[in-house]
């Protein structure tokens, strides 16, 4: 039997404001323990929750830019349970009335364009985190994350391959990054993704018994995870078994799924609307405010590259899937390089450096004017594009202009063409064989004898002027 | 007389000090006496007398229910789960008074967590009330109440989340004013009902509770729930009369079990009233019969989530155990007392799955209907007037095996805090054994200038706030 897997997934994403969701403390990563926390985040008798606004704006903007309805009237509740990290002994969360409701990102997998729903986004607080390494018989509460705002984006179980929840979370990252709400970093905790698996005989219109995996936390594991989960559950059946409504951990060292706890042994959180917080009402005209401010979002700006640069889908998908990438795509072709030059640089290059360097194009000491530089040089002749090569690292490593670099080592390139001539005619003396080979039939050999007068030029012969001459002298 | 410097700040704390040694002993009002940071109080307030640079409450001594914040002073809530918290902050009411350099004669008891009606349920002790020391002196401001009766304090600040500032204020013959939910900041009391909870004074006449309410009211940003209403000078309506002013008399309020000596003083007070030109009309709160189950349903739910962060793991009390599961266990076995435990397990069933709908939603919208009772009734009327507590005080232990009947000695006030509506107690006579009789003035949400209008005149017009117990 051929089965299909359903795939669900709730995604977690810390919002980058300066300070936490209730309480004035910063939400810098990497603090020393309990350093960045006050009676109101470390649960205090007696304090009380005032609701960030910048926390409410980031969840409208995403909410605005995957297509979600902004609900006029949203409630925080306390979602509650005992655990060390959770100092008040509830978690504020949003649950019957959270702040965005229904919305969608188009995904494409290959080829094909997909839309995955979105069935909520609420606003909520992050825990702290327990250490228990060093603390000998005891654990250690580290309490500075609790408080910081979270979003939970909830998707529908739209997704049906562990490609398709690959190419959500690569979208999703996206649109938050462009957004500036969070950093879509998964290593560092700040994105976090829990999947709703379950298969189904091809064909069958209900849905399977569901796990949820849970820890996937890494972008790499997302397909892994899943993949693994969705082989899982097809041999369970294919054994004659049943799927458990359970929730499964992801262990990446093992690359397996492991039970956590069954639907018996779940918490009931006993969520209730809490009272220490006045319901958010959302008004229209800040909702219209907001959605007049968002950016240019991925899909969007790939439509625009491909209708106004003339770039292929491919080229355009690639350079806007981050924004800083894009806006230093734009910034080049502004300073007049040619659209698809500098893509293939941006692409090829720069890419591969950045890469292998690990660091972002804002660290980049080249900058996207000196790119438009340079492919003008190469344009109007001055380089070739194979000395081009040679200039781009240097202005990759040093940040100086391409005009700067090819003056200093000398590599304007040769189109004196009495020069290039003395060049050959040196060469051709010394190459008697080769010569009559060549006229013999193996024409292949022009390729040596382009190679040669290179290295007499050191490469700055101009490459079609050389290659012109020498089929002339070498067919008289 | 502070004005005019004919004393100092330090003599009143002296002389409530005085006072305070000399019956403290059998009254049990406080749970902490701050005689030192009193004595450098009552030095900073003197300054600011000199200077002329002082408040209406400037070298005042007050006495502080201790489920209110305050910094570095040990605040225990009354119970052994909190008997060596001091927080490191101060709550918003507290610091309003700070501002103007008031006098902190100490902490008072109250039941635990505000849990009950007299004071039995303190972590600590009981609290005696001043008229007869073998009776409760109601509860949960139970220390409050009875410090103000006894002379230990000038005023006190309560809490009162179902009648735990007007029924003490009733029980002890002094008065106890409840703000509406939002005109009074939250921020650093002690949580057990958040929806309900509210700050007010425990004064001995009206006058001084219309001149705390000026001091403690307003929106205050670290509370959210603090309603951006602007604040009138609450003394400004005091000596008008009350002529018009239309005072309803709701029938449900007549109840079985009700003290005859308790229901002739209230008939009296309604005269008394009328007399002032007040013009009596009937009115209906049909939903009343509710008030009880629906208040100890939402209130439990609430406190069994407020109540969770006393888990042992960051401060107050904790039992060892030999896993986190039994350090909690044991925790709040052996730091909650019974009444505490009882409501947390209410509470935990009202919100579980399965059961919410049936109980915690059905009393939201119970709550409601209480809610647009009142709402109703004010389209009629300016004020309404019941009893507060339907007996006086009880002997201490005489319901403390039964909670069901302690959970009815707040029947006349739960619906006032179900409502959000602002309520007064002020005393209306005494029973031939001599026992307070408080009389309850509700009124609309955020009109509690007419409230305070109408007790004053009442008041003043008779000589039940004059009394003081012999002790």
């Amino acid at each position: 039997m051929r089965y299909e897997a359903v795939i669900g997934l709730e995604v977690h994403a810390q919002m980058m404001t300066q300070t936490k969701i209730f309480c004035g403390c910063s939400t810098t990563f990497g603090a020393d323990p309990n350093t960045q926390t006050c009676p109101v985040c470390i649960g205090m008798p007696g304090v009380l929750p005032v609701l960030n606004s910048r926390a409410l704006e980031f969840a409208v903007r995403t909410g605005l830019a995957t297509g979600c309805s902004i609900a006029n009237y949203s409630r925080f509740a306390r979602k509650n349970y005992f655990y060390p990290d959770l100092p008040k002994g509830y978690q504020i969360s949003q649950y019957e009335h959270p702040i965005c409701l229904k919305g969608h990102i188009d995904i494409t997998v290959d080829g094909e364009t997909k839309r995955i729903g979105i069935t909520r986004i609420h606003m909520e607080e992050d825990a702290g985190k327990n250490i228990h390494e060093g603390a000998g018989n005891y654990s250690f509460v580290d309490l500075n994350r609790t408080g910081v705002p979270l979003m939970e984006i909830v998707s529908e179980p739209d997704l049906r391959s562990p490609k398709d929840a690959a190419e959500y979370m690569k979208k999703l990252r996206a649109i938050l990054r462009y957004l500036g709400v969070c950093d879509g970093n998964m290593d560092q905790g700040s994105l976090r993704c829990d999947a709703n698996v379950s298969v189904r005989p091809v064909g069958q219109e209900e849905f399977g018994t569901r796990a949820e995996v849970k820890n996937i936390n890494s972008f790499r594991f997302v397909e892994k995870a899943i993949e693994y989960e969705i082989r899982r559950q097809i041999s369970v059946v294919e054994d004659g078994g049943k799927v458990v409504q359970e929730t499964r951990l992801w262990d990446s060292a093992k690359g397996i799924t492991e039970s956590m706890r069954s639907k018996e042994e779940a918490h009931d959180y006993r969520y209730f609307p809490d009272p220490d917080l006045v319901p958010v009402i959302a008004e229209h005209a800040w909702i219209e405010e907001i959605r007049a401010s968002l950016p240019e979002l991925p899909d969007a700006k790939k439509q625009r590259f491909i209708t106004d640069y003339g770039l292929p889908e491919h080229d355009a998908f690639l350079l806007t899937e981050e924004r800083a990438i894009a806006d230093w795509f734009e910034d080049a072709v502004r300073a007049g390089g040619q659209a698809k030059s500098v893509s293939n640089w941006m692409m090829g290059d720069l890419m591969r450096s950045l890469n292998d360097e690990n660091r972002t194009i804002s660290e980049c000491a080249l900058k996207p004017e000196q790119l438009a530089g340079m492919i003008r040089l190469i344009d109007n002749g001055t380089i070739s594009g194979k000395i081009a090569k040679t200039v781009f690292d240097d202005m990759y490593q040093t940040g100086r202009d391409a005009e700067t670099i090819v003056k200093e080592k000398g590599l304007v390139q040769i189109s004196d063409i009495s020069e290039i001539e003395k060049a050959v005619d040196d060469i051709l003396a010394q190459s008697a064989k080769e010569i009559e080979r060549y006229r013999a039939g193996d024409e292949k050999l022009l390729g040596f004898f382009v190679g040669r007068v290179m290295k007499t030029t050191k490469g700055k012969a101009n490459p079609q002027m050389l290659n012109e001459l020498l089929k002339k002298k070498l067919s008289s | 007389m502070l004005d005019r410097r004919e004393v100092t700040s330090k003599n009143i704390i002296d002389s409530v000090y005085q006072r305070i040694d000399a019956v403290e002993d059998r009254i049990k009002a406080y749970v902490t006496l701050t005689r030192d940071e009193a004595t450098g109080m009552s030095h900073a307030a003197d300054s600011r007398l000199a200077a002329g640079s002082h408040g209406m409450v400037t070298g005042i001594p007050i006495a502080i229910k201790d489920n209110l914040c305050t910094k570095g002073i040990r605040t225990t809530c009354s119970s052994k789960i909190l008997s060596n918290f001091v927080p490191p902050y101060e709550s918003s009411v507290t610091a309003a008074l700070a501002d103007q350099a008031y006098v902190l004669t100490g902490k008072t008891n109250l039941d635990e967590f505000a849990m009950g009606s007299s004071t039995e349920n303190s972590g600590f002790h009981t609290t005696r009330n001043p008229w007869d020391i073998e009776r409760i002196p109601g509860g949960s401001s139970g220390g409050s109440a009875a410090a103000v009766a006894a002379g230990e304090c000038i005023a006190a600040l309560g809490s009162d989340t179902g009648g735990s500032i007007r029924q003490p204020a009733a029980l002890c013959g002094v008065v106890g004013m409840k703000p509406t939910y939002g005109r009074v900041s939250r921020y650093g009391l002690v949580a057990f009902a958040s929806s309900l909870d509210q700050i007010g004074p425990i004064t001995k006449n009206v006058r001084d509770s219309a001149l705390l309410l000026n001091i403690i009211s307003g929106r205050d940003r670290k509370d959210s729930t603090s309603a951006p209403v602007e604040v009138p000078d609450f003394t400004a309506n005091l000596g008008q009369d009350i002529k018009g002013l239309r005072i309803g008399i709701p029938q449900e309020y007549l109840i079985d079990g009700m003290d005859p000596e308790v229901e002739a003083a209230i008939r009296e007070a309604i005269k008394q009233l009328e007399s002032l030109g007040a013009i009596p009309v009937e009115v209906s709160l049909p939903h009343s019969g509710y008030a009880v189950a629906t208040y100890y349903l939402l209130a439990t739910s609430e406190a069994s989530s407020n109540l969770a962060r006393y888990d042992g793991v960051k401060y107050g009390f904790r039992a060892e155990g030999k896993d986190l599961m039994e350090m909690y266990m044991k925790t709040r076995a052996q730091g909650f007392g019974p009444e505490v435990k009882r409501r947390i397990m209410l509470g935990t069933y009202a919100l579980s799955s399965g059961y919410y709908d049936a109980y915690y939603k059905k009393a939201q919208q119970v709550r409601t209907l209480i809610k647009d009772d009142f709402e109703k009734a004010f389209q009629k009327v300016d004020l309404i007037v019941t009893p507060t507590t339907p007996t006086p005080a009880f002997k201490l232990g005489e319901k403390t095996d039964d909670p069901l009947q302690m959970y009815l000695a707040d029947i006349f006030t739960i619906s006032v805090n179900l409502a959000g509506a602002p309520g007064i107690s002020v005393p209306c006579g005494f029973t031939t054994g001599n026992l307070p009789v408080g009389l309850q003035l509700i009124g609309r949400h955020f009109d509690e200038a007419t409230v305070l209008k109408a007790a004053y005149a009442y008041e003043q017009s008779t000589p039940w706030h004059t009394r003081r117990p012999v002790l």
